[in-house]
């Protein structure tokens, strides 16, 4: 398993279909419709691409059909776009939109602490839920990333992040070596001791092994183990000790409903394999 | 009537783009990237440029990869929908073909920097990147304790291109530009730069501008120059005029994982296409067809009578 170079997305190649913990959907579909969740009606909704992308088209066409998605480049929708997009910026994207303004149009509204969710990808997340897409430290050399795009931003600003990655030691580490986006820093209080919003921060992180979210004190605990997925599974392959919620469920498998809507806009797998 | 603007690419990046210049490029961010501008700057051999944009997708991999450029700063350097840019990667892990530097923004601070230029003031304040060591490694980004409330804010320092070259669907010779669709830092971009180069899918009467000047983007008395240059944001799309290359951005990016590739490339697309006419036979006919317009979509007409 492991994600492809494009740290900028949520491309996720985790095993393959039949390893999923039935036959009825993929680790990929799985985490949508756990993201989609995150997602209550009527948010404003930072969207990002790929698989944060289809969790907002399921979201509103399941239980939350009054949210609106925002885009870093400016554009507004409150409608699914009529293909599948690679970017942002691809037409199908700003045909339909309700607005195309400028970056300062979305971005004003995230810092005056109006938009409920964002989402994000990550090479690296830490402990504490803080970020890095800047520096790579693989196989024991620096690799140069593309950077934040609007990550930090969010992390910033935003009420929620919603993080989505692919759970290895590598990724989740006991403390990123670049903090692009900040998440609780090292813990209780750190982030209005930077000066960060009041009530903002990361909310869950969702791998393809569970969900993970975060105490009073800023630390990560495992709160869901994804089906077939044991909690023995997830600690072997986390870079620290990460705590266990006393009450850990099993995350809970998509609905026909929501795999429905995420075949219909990605028919071919492209973004769920 | 005031002279016409309109010049030949070759032209306006030599009369109005030196070595050493603070290049905006790629305001609308995935969409509508100045390529052909970038390829010719590559061409006419510019050296230590400074790029600035909030992402450009693969024109600043492809600027960094050919040995233009001294020094970006950005939100975000790869290649979009295929990940990383080897050219990037290179130039900073290893200095090949030449040391960059890079200063890291988000693409809020990047809008700020530029939004104060265009507001004429030296900084903005923000929270955005409180907290993050982008606010640590890049001096342009630095906290502060506000005048008028018990808080910590980061500066963001006024950002001032040379020039700012941008693409549009549509302007008149003297540079009035329309402009829909993604929009992202274009707006201040522009009133930040010395200077504006226009480059133009189609060039309309001045009528045609004045009927909606809502979208007009760049009035054009602040415009140098105007290419008449229709294509030259492929691989990167064009509202009403043609979709994103998404093959091409994966070519790409398989193609110049290894410098050999790289050079083979720039060799094929830049050096030998010379001139974006050039480029685009070489792209075929039925390519851009195929990326063209299949079903349009006219906005209602807006009434500005009286």
């Amino acid at each position: 398993m492991g994600v492809s170079e494009r740290e900028h997305g949520f491309i996720v190649t985790a095993r393959s279909e039949t390893d999923a913990a039935g036959d009825r959907y993929t680790f990929s579909e799985l985490m949508v419709a756990s993201a989609a969740k995150e997602i209550a009606d009527g948010e404003l909704v930072f969207v990002g691409m790929r698989l944060p992308m289809l969790a907002f088209l399921v979201a509103r066409r399941t239980h939350a059909p009054h949210a609106v998605g925002l885009f870093e480049n400016g554009v507004v929708r409150e409608t699914l776009s009529s293909a599948l997009l690679y970017t942002m910026g691809d037409p199908p994207n700003l045909l339909g939109a309700t607005q195309c303004g400028q970056m300062l149009d979305v971005m004003s509204l995230l810092q005056q602490g109006r938009i409920n969710v964002g989402f994000l990808g990550a090479a690296e997340v830490d402990r504490f839920g803080n970020l890095n897409t800047t520096w790579g430290f693989r196989k024991k050399e620096l690799q140069r990333l593309p950077g934040s795009g609007g990550a930090c931003d969010i992390a910033c600003l935003a009420r929620r992040t919603v993080v989505l990655l692919v759970h290895d030691r590598g990724r989740l580490t006991e403390r990123v070596g670049y903090i692009t986006s900040p998440g609780y820093g090292n813990g209780t209080g750190w982030r209005r001791a930077q000066g960060l919003p009041a009530n903002s921060g990361p909310s869950a992180v969702i791998t393809t092994l569970g969900v993970i979210r975060f105490g009073e004190d800023g630390e990560a605990f495992l709160a869901s183990v994804h089906p077939g997925v044991s909690v023995e599974e997830v600690l072997a392959n986390t870079g620290w000790t990460l705590r266990v919620a006393d009450e850990l469920v099993e995350t809970l498998p998509p609905s026909d409903e929501a795999l429905a809507v995420m075949r219909e806009l990605d028919p071919d797998h492209f973004w769920t394999r | 009537m005031a002279a016409s603007k309109l010049m030949t690419m070759r032209d306006a990046i030599a009369r109005h783009v030196s070595s050493g210049s603070t290049v905006l490029l790629g305001a609308q961010l995935e969409q509508m990237i100045p390529f052909s501008a970038g390829h010719e700057l590559i061409r006419q051999g510019r050296r230590d440029l400074t790029l600035v944009g909030p992402i450009s997708d693969i024109l600043f991999d492809q600027m960094i990869g050919a040995g233009c450029v001294a020094r970006v700063m950005a939100a975000w350097i790869g290649n979009v929908s295929a990940g990383v840019g080897y050219c990037f990667r290179r130039a900073v892990e290893h200095g090949v073909p030449r040391k960059i530097d890079v200063v890291d923004y988000s693409n809020f601070t990047m809008a700020l920097a530029l939004h104060a230029a265009a507001l004429g003031v030296p900084f903005l304040p923000t929270y955005a990147t409180l907290g993050s060591d982008l606010l640590k490694k890049n001096g342009d980004l630095r906290e502060f304790s506000s005048p008028v409330s018990e808080e910590r804010l980061v500066a963001v320092r006024a950002l001032r291109p040379d020039v700012a070259i941008l693409h549009v669907q549509r302007a008149d010779a003297q540079g009035n530009a329309h402009v829909w669709g993604s929009l992202g830092v274009a707006v201040d971009g522009t009133r930040a730069a010395q200077k504006i180069i226009v480059v133009a899918e189609e060039i309309v009467e001045p009528s045609v501008i004045s009927s909606d000047p809502n979208r007009t983007l760049v009035p054009g008395f602040l415009v140098e120059a105007v290419v008449h240059e229709p294509g030259g944001a492929h691989p990167s799309p064009v509202q009403g005029y043609y979709g994103r290359d998404h093959a091409f951005f994966s070519q790409y990016h398989e193609q110049t994982r290894g410098i050999e590739g790289f050079e083979t490339w720039l060799n094929q697309w830049v050096v030998r296409a010379d001139g974006r006419a050039e480029y685009l036979k070489q792209l075929g006919i039925e390519r851009m067809q195929s990326l063209g317009v299949k079903e349009h979509a006219y906005t209602v007409p807006a009434d500005f009578g009286y």
